[in-house]
């Protein structure tokens, strides 16, 4: 167990350090910050200087060095444009996108796995068929123009609601809805083909060869095995709690993660963004790991390949 | 030990009404999405006997039990007859049936290994059926699912309780599957190819175990598999079955001593001799037809080396031969019996 519980942790680590390589190597290619924060217009001895405070005079790889010894020293750079530590900055912002994106997910859990599983125990009747439409519909539809129309519909026809901001408990109801809407069609769909999956295994037809009743059938033989690739998608909208509400946050104008990123990415503030990245990948990585865990208590095949160092 | 499984011994339950059939199937068919699977299949089972259903993958042996059963997908169309002590099972309500299986009728399948549920502990899949037809509970549970597998021969049953099928073997998990069939005490129990998965050496052991418990219990077994070398061994009457139909049942040593469909001649000059020199095995020549594919006459007509023009365009009904079985052969020699499609056989001591 122990063997099996630290290559995962360093297999997570691993893929930290390359998502925040990456990170480092894309942005510093991309542009340059000096130009996006001083302006077009400033001196060639005023870029000269930005440069020499950020350390964007040194070549790239010993800016890259300095990058990661200050990550192992707790040091995440500060923000080019406020001059603040850009960790605090970031830290700031994650409580306003959990308010959306927390609902959200809740939402995604409570409609899309009773959709799913609705649908496959309806399979190929009407109902069933109008929930994938649905589903279909809801996570082909992309959030922003989702979200216009709901804006558009709510908040300016009918004006029931705000068209975006913060300050009330209204503001958050169409970001949520936005968040939610696709994550539910996309767990209606796959908690259905999990449920069919299960149902036409030969263990099911056992069951109800006992002289089971149907409904326990499904409760105690179908939905334990259903649940296991279904744990798989959930920890994947788990990791995205924090970096999953980019595109909403923008079109709700919410001060979120989400927007702070949007901004830092326009303006090259490359310590923000970098810390951003670094939160994303880490918390992507420990739900994946939650998960990997989830996966012994309910399949009892892997606990035992784990517990013996296989995989 | 003549009590093993606890059931009461079939004749002293039924002295009275020993002359009805436990289970009889009558003019079965089943269609899937207009496709006719089975064509009309009657049968009787008498309480205690066994009898085997012998037929290639394809034939219709299971699809007929499982229809029996209730257990087919709903994309299934089943008519016809199906009665349990008198009691009509098709049709019949959910409920109804969920008292019958298990508990009167039970089924064992192919593959254990993915016939037990992979995440519930076997002594839990073996105490659901315990807890709803015997109504015990708790720690009685695990006493009789310990007798069980005691009974069934699986080793060290007290700590098999609360492993998980992947833990076991193919065998063992046969076992568990037939423990967990002898939990509701059942006057019937359907095995559906149970070695098939199985090692040659399992194979046998399991096929005595099957004959033990049902000498000891008294309850009916129903062998189905695609090998007429086991099922004769185990079972006193045979019916083989092809392309959806009965083409011959007699007892199992006439159908040995003197098989009369082509079929089944066929079935045996495939199968190598249990003594005596080693032969050349003789394959039947094709394959199954498929249901959709099906010759207007004799299914077996295009493979049958007897063949005559009148078999492609009629299909033979099942008449009794001077063996005391039923054969649905044109060809063959046989009498026309009065009931043609009655299947009524005694049951051998």
């Amino acid at each position: 167990m122990f063997r099996f519980f630290a290559i995962r942790v360093l297999r997570a680590v691993l893929t930290v350090a390359l998502v925040v390589t990456f990170a480092f190597i894309v942005l510093r290619l991309s542009g340059d910050p000096a130009r996006s924060i001083m302006g077009d217009d400033a001196s060639p001895e005023a870029m000269a200087a930005f440069r020499r405070e950020w350390g964007l005079d040194q070549p790239l790889w010993m800016q890259y060095l300095h990058y990661f010894a200050a990550i192992f020293q707790g040091e995440f750079g500060r923000s080019m444009r406020g001059g603040g530590p850009a960790l605090d900055l970031v830290l700031g912002r994650i409580p306003a996108t959990l308010m959306l994106t927390l609902p959200a997910l809740l939402m995604k859990l409570a409609i899309g796995i009773p959709a799913g599983i609705y649908a496959a125990l309806h399979r190929n009747t009407a109902i069933d068929r109008a929930v994938m439409v649905t589903a279909v519909a809801g996570y082909t539809v992309p959030s922003f123009v989702l979200g216009l129309v709901l804006v558009q519909v709510l908040a300016i026809w009918f004006a029931w609601l705000p068209t975006g901001g913060t300050g009330s408990l209204q503001h958050l109801i169409l970001p949520i809805i936005t968040l939610g809407v696709g994550g539910a069609a996309v767990l209606a769909r796959f908690v259905r083909s999990a449920m069919l999956e299960v149902l036409g295994q030969p263990y099911i037809r056992t069951a109800s060869a006992k002289g089971i009743p149907w409904a326990a059938v499904v409760r105690g033989h179908a939905l334990p095995n259903a649940a296991i690739p279904t744990v798989t998608i959930v920890g994947f909208m788990v990791g995205n709690l924090i970096a999953g509400s980019v595109v909403v946050e923008s079109v709700f104008s919410w001060p979120g993660v989400g927007n702070l990123l949007v901004v830092s990415v326009a303006a090259r503030d490359l310590a923000v963004v970098q810390c951003i990245l670094l939160l994303v990948a880490v918390a992507m990585v420990l739900s994946n790991l939650i998960v990997d865990f989830l996966y012994g208590f309910l399949d009892p095949r892997l606990a035992e390949a784990n517990s013996s160092g296989g995989h | 030990m003549a009590n093993l499984a606890g059931t009461t011994p079939a004749s002293a339950l039924t002295a009275a009404r020993s002359s009805q059939p436990l289970l009889t199937i009558e003019g079965l068919t089943v269609d899937f999405s207009g496709v006719q699977v089975i064509r009309g299949i009657d049968l009787t089972v008498a309480r205690g006997e066994s009898i085997g259903i012998v037929g290639e993958s394809g034939s219709g042996k299971s699809v007929t039990w499982l229809a029996a059963l209730g257990l087919l997908p709903r994309t299934a169309t089943v008519s016809g007859s199906i009665r349990l002590d008198g009691e009509e099972l098709r049709g019949a309500a959910a409920m109804r049936l969920d008292r019958i299986r298990g508990r009167r009728v039970a089924m064992i399948f192919q593959d254990p290994s993915s016939a037990l549920n992979p995440v519930i502990r076997i002594g839990r899949q073996v105490g659901e059926v315990l807890a709803r037809h015997q109504g015990l509970s708790g720690s009685s549970i695990r006493a009789e699912a310990k007798r069980l597998f005691e009974l069934v021969g699986l080793p060290d049953a007290e700590r098999r309780f609360d492993a998980y099928p992947h833990e076991l073997s193919g065998g063992q998990n046969q076992r568990v599957m037939i423990a967990t069939a002898l939990a509701g005490k059942p006057d019937v129990l359907v095995a559906d190819e149970p070695t098939t998965a199985l090692d040659a050496t399992i194979q046998a052991q399991i096929l005595d175990l099957l004959t033990t418990i049902r000498r000891e219990t008294g309850m009916a077994l129903v062998l189905i598999s695609h090998d007429l070398g086991v099922v004769s061994e185990t079972c006193e009457r045979i019916m083989v079955m092809y392309g959806g139909l009965v083409v011959e049942t007699a007892p199992s040593e006439s159908i040995f001593a003197s098989p009369r469909h082509p079929y089944t001649q066929g079935l045996l000059a495939a199968l190598p001799p249990f003594e005596g020199a080693l032969r050349q095995l003789v394959p039947i020549e094709g394959q199954v037809p498929e249901p959709e594919n099906m010759p207007p006459g004799c299914p077996f007509a295009p493979r049958c080396p007897q063949r005559m023009a009148v078999c492609e365009v009629t299909i033979p009904r099942l008449a009794q031969t001077e063996a005391g079985g039923f054969s649905a052969c044109i060809a063959g020699p046989a009498t026309e019996a009065q009931k043609p499609l009655s299947l009524k056989t005694s049951v051998l001591a």
